[in-house]
């Protein structure tokens, strides 16, 4: 489903203030893959979910993803395969716009924007439903503007937001990083259930160590650039938490 | 009374203006100051269809035309050359200055025997009447239009390019392009108050369109300020503002040369004006916070 090969990126090239932020990094994920991403502040995470999603182009290397060379291929191209969202809360939404206007242009994400009025009753009802199966208690606030929701809320409906429309791959950037620990568990067992049900390859960016433990089938741990770990279902199943904490020592 | 009746005709007519200054300076947050040469070349490819005999009627797809070009070479120079937007308006702009000289031929062209279109309706005895009517008939058609286009999908897609450009993005949008259709829709909308403002002073001047940017932005402000006052969120009701804005800018121009200042004064009048508009709420913020 994804496939990076020899990817690397220099930022500021030449400049005193020059980082390789990625260094000749190969991997393939697999069709259905849960991989769950850490790795030290600086490490390339956000850098390599930025390669995938093509936000960031690879100084060397090319990307492959459904098996076809996506390299040049710009973002808003590629998100007809690809659904995110962002460490920051303000990425994935648009503040000034309602809540049902950002679900709208969700539900259109694979598709063109025409000239008709798409946000009707039944299109309401259909976004109500989907936040009230949240539990958060959002589903009578789809008037609101986007900005007037807490990073928490705003992270766990631009999760939502990805399933409006059909989507292969999930990047997943510390989506829990902002988030209190009841919502926080509410969004991951949200987006597991949405894994499930729509088959996703998924990446997930997480800082919380018992998380990457208990989500996933994949387990990689940057370090610097590379790959310094890669665990499968089997290995990352024996793994111990302990063992984990021992990693970033 | 006709001459209050007047100024808010000019309002209106300028409305076309001030709804397209809205869209790039308040939806897509873009500076563009293309404005003075769209303006300018909607009333000169006005002046000239109309003395060439053509139907009023055909003349406003050419200036909606003419005006869309414009928007669209200033959104390729900030999109594709990645140069500034306030720059790349300027360039256009003052290319533009020349294309008008060669539409209009000579630096002025009347219009006083041809068929205006506030000659279209007579229903009152005072001629003013009927052009106040038509002006607002006009604007209510093309401000129907433009909320109904900011409420489509299309439209949704266009205010959120605005708004969050990351998220755009990732919702396969092509923020380039959505912000050359922006500026193609803006400076359309101000080639139609070049081609209204024609009509309405009978006469097309190749100066006509110099400082008009600031009558625009500031009756923006105006209407931004009433929309954020009264928390507006409606984006027809915001539309709606925004011409109201157009008009009483207008207003205060007139009560100011009423009250006997020289008409030479008048862009000083205006630049002061808008300052103060900019200004005072800034002051007041300062003082309170
Ligand atoms: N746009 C940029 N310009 C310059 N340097 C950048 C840019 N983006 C990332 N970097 C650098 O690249 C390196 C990797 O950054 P990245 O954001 O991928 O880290 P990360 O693993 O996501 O870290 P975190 O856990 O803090 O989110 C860092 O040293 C960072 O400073
Ligand atoms: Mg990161």
């Amino acid at each position: 489903m994804i496939q990076l090969n020899h990817i690397s990126r220099v930022f500021n090239p030449d400049q005193i203030n020059e980082v390789l932020a990625l260094k000749e990094v190969d991997l393939e994920i697999k069709r259905g893959e849960f991989v769950c991403l850490i790795g030290s502040n600086g490490s390339g995470k956000t850098t390599l979910l930025n390669v995938i999603s093509g936000a960031v182009p690879p100084s060397e290397g090319s990307v492959f993803l459904h098996g076809e060379d996506a390299t040049k291929l710009p973002e808003h191209k590629r998100s007809r395969w690809i659904a995110r969202v962002f460490q920051n809360p303000l990425g994935g939404t648009a503040p000034d716009l309602s809540v049902l206007d950002n679900f709208r242009l969700a539900a259109l994400r694979t598709s063109k924007k025409t000239l008709k009025i798409g946000i009707n009753g039944a299109f309401k009802e259909k976004v109500r439903a989907r936040i009230a199966e949240l539990g958060l208690g959002l589903e009578d606030k789809v008037q609101q503007p986007m900005g007037t929701l807490s990073g928490g809320q705003r992270q766990a409906l631009t999760l939502l937001m990805s399933t409006m429309d059909h989507t292969d791959i999930l990047l997943l950037d510390e989506p829990t990083a902002a988030l209190d620990p009841r919502s926080a568990e509410i969004v991951l067992q949200t987006a597991q259930r949405i894994i499930k049900a729509y088959d996703l390859t998924t990446v997930f960016i997480t800082h919380n160590l018992q998380d990457a433990l208990n989500y996933g089938n994949r387990l990689i741990q940057m370090k610097n650039g590379e790959v310094e770990r890669d665990l499968d279902t089997e290995a990352k199943a024996q793994l111990q938490l302990q063992e984990m904490y021992e990693w970033f020592a | 009374m006709v001459f209050y009746l007047s100024a808010f005709l000019l309002g209106l007519c300028l409305s076309a203006m001030g709804l397209g200054i809205f869209i790039t300076m308040k939806i897509f947050r873009i500076p563009d100051i293309t404005t003075d040469g769209s303006y300018t070349l909607g009333a000169a490819v006005t002046a000239v269809l109309l003395t060439q005999g053509w139907p009023i009627w055909s003349v406003i797809p050419v200036t909606l035309l003419a005006g869309a070009a414009a928007g669209v070479l200033t959104g390729l120079v900030h999109t594709r050359f990645k140069i500034d937007a306030l720059l790349s308006g300027i360039l256009v702009m003052t290319g533009l200055y020349s294309i008008n000289l060669s539409v209009l031929g000579r630096s002025n062209i009347p219009l006083l025997n041809v068929e205006t279109i506030f000659k279209a309706l007579s229903i009152f005895d005072k001629q003013i009447y009927n052009e106040v009517w038509v002006g607002a008939l006009f604007l209510a058609i093309l401000s129907g239009l433009l909320a109904y286009l900011l409420r489509t999908d299309f439209g949704i897609a266009m205010r959120a390019t605005g708004n969050s450009e990351s998220m755009t993005r990732a919702m396969g949008i092509n923020n380039d392009q959505m912000k050359i259709i922006g500026l193609a829709i803006a400076n359309a909308l101000t080639a139609l108050s070049g081609f209204l403002v024609a009509q309405y002073q009978s006469f097309t001047d190749i100066n006509m369109g110099i400082g008009i940017v600031l009558v625009g932005l500031g009756s923006v402000l105006i209407g931004d300020a009433l929309i954020s006052w009264l928390k507006i969120r409606k984006i027809w009701w915001q539309l709606l503002f925004v011409m109201l804005g157009c008009i009483l800018f207008q207003m205060v121009l007139a009560v100011a040369l009423s009250i006997g200042v020289h008409p030479n004064m008048l862009k000083l009048i205006t630049a002061l004006f808008v300052l103060a508009i900019v200004g005072i709420p800034r002051l007041v913020r300062k003082e309170t916070s």
